[in-house]
Order: structure tokens, then C-alpha cells, then sequence
């Protein structure tokens, strides 16, 4: 099968809507195609991969350990906004510390976020195959 | 051109099946094929088959069964996603039977099926084209 380029864009909060909980399902499945896989984080979606969520108080699922998995599928290609995280008034340090293991580099460990521009990453998307917005 | 189409919103509280529909019907005119329709997050409600609205209005439901898409099998390329469909109340026969539950509401136009058919289409198709907010 043919391999493309797909990007999942993500510009939703975690739990207000079902938005990000089911893209991430896609994501996960499509791991399983062998595809060229990133994921961006722009607007509310940079709160997604912002560290030490707790869902407690509102009787839904905390979905956002799943994102430590990603880099087990191969999937370490994850880009989020500068501006997005400087509007909301949060830093890169806010952010989960996701890491995959390198398989090219002796399995070293290196981190899978990338905050980008967004310029950057309007090139980034302009060289995608597959562009699915959530 | 090869176009598949994901659609992420329910029919009447939101635009995108409405102009998805029309996108697909102005491209198969224009002589270009749809690959497959897939429908995730509340989109899934596009496929009940107990949908009716007044008379006066637009049966978002049929309009879509009534474009018959098929791939060569003849089996619908209208494709529901089953985890969306399942947690919001939609089942297929199969489904109802295997989770225990009285009655089913897709519409025979439609299908049930995994994620993986999207991901499918996006590989197989020219252009995937997503309607949602």
C-alpha cells in the first residue's frame, strides 16, 4: 500500500467537546497503516498535551495519558503552535514531556513535541497528503 | 478525480452534511468519482434511518441514500464509524445482536464499519475533503 503523508490537526480542548478524544482514536488506528504520521496542536488544541490534567470533578475519561503511547506506534512527530501557546499564556514547559525511543540512534530517547510557528507549520501542513482537522 | 469525504457533524443542527452532500452531487456530475462518505463524531447520526423531518424540509438521511454510492461489490461506500455509532445509539443489526440490544436504526443505504476505512480512504482517494466545524 502507498504510503502518504497525513497529518491530524487538532484545534479543540480536551473535554468541552468529543472532538479530541476521537481524533486521537483515529490516530491510534491509523498507526496500524504504516503511514507518515504527525500530529498539530493549534488554538484550544495545544491544551490537550498540557501536563497534570484531572478530570475527577467532571466524570470523564482522562484521556490524556494515551498521548505517552504515541511514540510506541512510531508516532513522534507532534507540532505545536508558539502562537497558540503564547495567547493562552502557557510555555513549552507547560506541556506533557513525550518522548519516543529512536531507532536510528541506538533507541535513545528524544522528545516528540515540537513547538513550531505558525508559519513553520503552514509549511509543514502545505506538504501533506492528507490533512484531517478535528 | 478520486474524492472521499468525511463528514463530522449530525444532519439539521449543523451545515456540513448539508454541503457535503452538495459537494459530492456537483462532483459526480462533473463526472469525478466518490471513493467513500465517512461519518465520525456526530455525523454518525446522519445514517439513522428514523429520521423525519416536516415535510416542508429536506431529508438530509435519504438525500444521501438516494446518491447511491457503491463501490464495485455494490456494497454501500457510505461508511459509519462503529465506536462513534455505538456510544451515540446507532446500530445496524449486527451490532444490536452482538451488544444485546432490541432494534436497529441504519438506514440499509449506509454501513458500519472501523476506522481503519478512513484511513483507507485517505491512502486510496485523490482528495480527502473533511466537513465539519
Amino acid at each position: 500500500m502507498a504510503t502518504k503523508k497525513f497529518m491530524y490537526l487538532n484545534r479543540k480542548a480536551s473535554y468541552g467537546t468529543v472532538y479530541a478524544i476521537e481524533s486521537l482514536e483515529v490516530v491510534l488506528i491509523a498507526a496500524a497503516f504504516e503511514q507518515d504520521v504527525s500530529l498539530a496542536f493549534i488554538d484550544d488544541g495545544v491544551y490537550q498535551i498540557v501536563e497534570g490534567q484531572n478530570t475527577d470533578g467532571i466524570g470523564m475519561k482522562n484521556f490524556s495519558k494515551t498521548f505517552h503511547a504515541l511514540g510506541d506506534y512510531d508516532i513522534n512527530k507532534l507540532y505545536v503552535s508558539a502562537e497558540s501557546l503564547e495567547e493562552r499564556g502557557l510555555t513549552a514547559d507547560d506541556l506533557m514531556p513525550l518522548v519516543y525511543e529512536d531507532e536510528d540512534d541506538d533507541w535513545e530517547e528524544k522528545p516528540s513535541v515540537k513547538v513550531v510557528s505558525n508559519a513553520e507549520l503552514s509549511k509543514i501542513m502545505s506538504d501533506q497528503d492528507v490533512c484531517l482537522s478535528f | 478525480m478520486k474524492f472521499s469525504i468525511q463528514i463530522n457533524e449530525g444532519p439539521y443542527q449543523h451545515q456540513a452534511s448539508d454541503t457535503a452532500y452538495q459537494f459530492a452531487k456537483a462532483a459526480i456530475a462533473a463526472g469525478h468519482e466518490i471513493f467513500r462518505v465517512f461519518f465520525y463524531h456526530d455525523g454518525v447520526n446522519n445514517a439513522s434511518r428514523f429520521t423525519v423531518p416536516p415535510q416542508d424540509d429536506r431529508n438530509v438521511v435519504n438525500q444521501w441514500a438516494e446518491l447511491g454510492i457503491k463501490n464495485a461489490e455494490g456494497e454501500p461506500e457510505l461508511v459509519v464509524c462503529v465506536a462513534a455509532a455505538l456510544r451515540r445509539g446507532m446500530l445496524d443489526e449486527s451490532e444490536a445482536s452482538k451488544n444485546g440490544v432490541e432494534g436497529n436504526n441504519i438506514h440499509p443505504a449506509f454501513r458500519i464499519s472501523g476506522l481503519g476505512q478512513l484511513i483507507e480512504a485517505g491512502i486510496q482517494s485523490d482528495r480527502l475533503v473533511v466537513f465539519g466545524d
